[in-house]
């Protein structure tokens, strides 16, 4: 085991998950770069997502990897910055959101 | 800012950046020689077709010291083009029948006699390309009229605009490049540039802000037009997406930066043979300011001459120089990577 959970040059060796399942990880990268082509969103607008969604998942690879991809497809500091946002926003929402069960079960406890 | 050769710097020696790009590719990270990855493709040796473009650059000056810049350019750069060498290109693409001639730089127009040559090249029937900084249009009130002087000649304008906005513009160029820039654009739209219908083509070009690849030329494109257009008003033709090289200013800020390695695994890994067959050295001939000859600009600059016994335009024969072999080295993973990299963009 290495000393840390994370290495950056673990990030190259993604593809090698297939070669302990060839098939299930062909199916896994060929829907991946399905997933990555310009379709009803342009490559930047996707970029941009997997960028908030790493942040949301809080995975290093995928935040070095989006990244990179999100300056290559043309994306500037600012919009990555609010991407980053929009994950906080949710993230951060989604915690408050709870906030109405605590009041729903603390109500119900009360007199 | 100063460029390498006016502080001294070691990268300033061409045979030095050749020695640090062949020692990162093979010794430090293991990878094949371009040679090696050209051959896998079986496109070694690397052979020219008939030249379509005479590539010219007419000095080194430049009004402007980017980061990026693979021929060291700025105004502490005194290398420029005499009209006697001019005069020679003249007489070479009389004897030839070569459709175009791309005017670069430094910035082209500091040359005292660029003005007589872009006439005379007009008056000679070929088609003159200029890549124009931008910023040389308002730098001087002397040069505030070049777009009509572009116009009167029927020049098509390359021009760098690396962003859409000024941050990341003006941290490669220098402060205030993205707003001269905007002016200038202006300026061209004005005359006819960039405006449908009118024939005069402005052509912009993107290279990435640091070390990474350039995207899809295609989405860039309408990324530019559509913030160009809605901040600005302004039009163009074509957005040009070019790699950066790792040669000179570029290759000095991938080392100070730690992005070296990086980079060249990057070049490396998406070495494309589709755009190793579509390289632009294949069909142009680069011209120094000295009136030496070289497959492209960038082995220009590393001072790798043509194959070939015509080494000066005084003697350019076409019929000769298309015995030769293209010289390659490590710095030619950029134009191979991914979609590809020439002067006019994207290959693959």
């Amino acid at each position: 085991m290495e000393k840390t959970y994370y290495n950056p040059a673990d990030l190259a060796k993604f593809g090698n998950i297939a070669e302990w399942q060839p098939e299930m990880g062909r199916k896994f990268f060929d829907y991946y770069g399905e997933v990555f082509k310009e379709g009803a969103l342009t490559e930047r607008e996707k970029a941009l997502i997997a960028l908030a969604v790493a942040h949301a998942v809080q995975c290093p690879y995928c935040i070095d990897a989006y990244t990179s991809d999100s300056l290559q497809k043309g994306a500037d500091e600012a919009q990555m910055m609010e991407a980053v946002h929009v994950a906080a926003a949710i993230k951060g929402g989604s915690l408050l959101v709870h906030g109405v069960q605590m009041m729903n079960k603390a109500k119900d406890l009360s007199m | 800012m100063k460029s390498l050769k006016a502080t001294g710097h070691q990268l300033a020696d061409s045979s030095f950046q050749l020695t640090v790009l062949r020692q990162e590719v093979a010794d430090t990270l293991h990878l094949p020689l371009f040679h090696e990855k050209l051959a896998e493709a079986g496109l070694f040796p690397l052979v020219p077709v008939a030249p379509a473009v005479l590539q010219i650059n007419v000095g080194k000056m430049c009004n402007q010291v980017c980061k990026h810049c693979h021929v060291d350019a700025g105004p502490d750069r005194k290398e420029i083009m005499t009209r006697e060498t001019m005069q020679l290109c003249l007489d070479a693409l009389a004897r030839t029948d070569i459709p175009t001639v791309d005017l670069t730089g430094g910035a082209p127009e500091m040359n005292p006699d660029f003005r007589w040559f872009v006439e005379q090249l007009h008056a000679l029937g070929r088609h003159v390309i200029v890549r124009c900084n931008l910023t040389i249009i308002v730098a001087n009130k002397k040069y505030h009229d070049l777009p009509e002087f572009f116009r009167a000649h029927g020049v098509e304008v390359v021009s760098s605009l690396p962003f859409y906005n000024a941050k990341t513009t003006d941290r490669q160029r220098g402060d205030g490049v993205f707003e001269d820039s905007i002016r200038a654009l202006k300026m061209l739209n004005a005359v006819g540039y960039g405006q449908e219908g009118s024939g005069l083509t402005l052509n912009l070009v993107y290279n990435p802000n640091g070390a990474f690849l350039p995207g899809s030329q295609r989405g860039l494109q309408e990324q530019f037009k559509r913030a160009l257009g809605k901040d600005f008003g302004i039009v163009f033709n074509e957005l040009f997406a070019i790699t950066n090289i790792p040669v000179s200013r570029y290759l000095d800020f991938l080392i100070e930066s730690g992005n070296y390695a990086g980079y060249m695994e990057k070049l490396v890994a998406a070495f494309n043979p589709t755009a190793a067959a579509g390289v632009m050295c294949r069909n142009t001939i680069s011209v120094s300011w000295d009136g030496y000859l070289y497959d492209c600009d960038f082995n220009q600059m590393l001072e790798l001459n043509v194959a070939s016994p015509v080494q000066h335009i005084r003697d350019f024969d076409v019929a000769a120089l298309a015995q030769r072999s293209v010289v390659i080295n490590q710095h030619c993973y950029g134009c191979t990577a991914g979609s590809g990299s020439s002067c006019g963009g994207a290959t693959a």
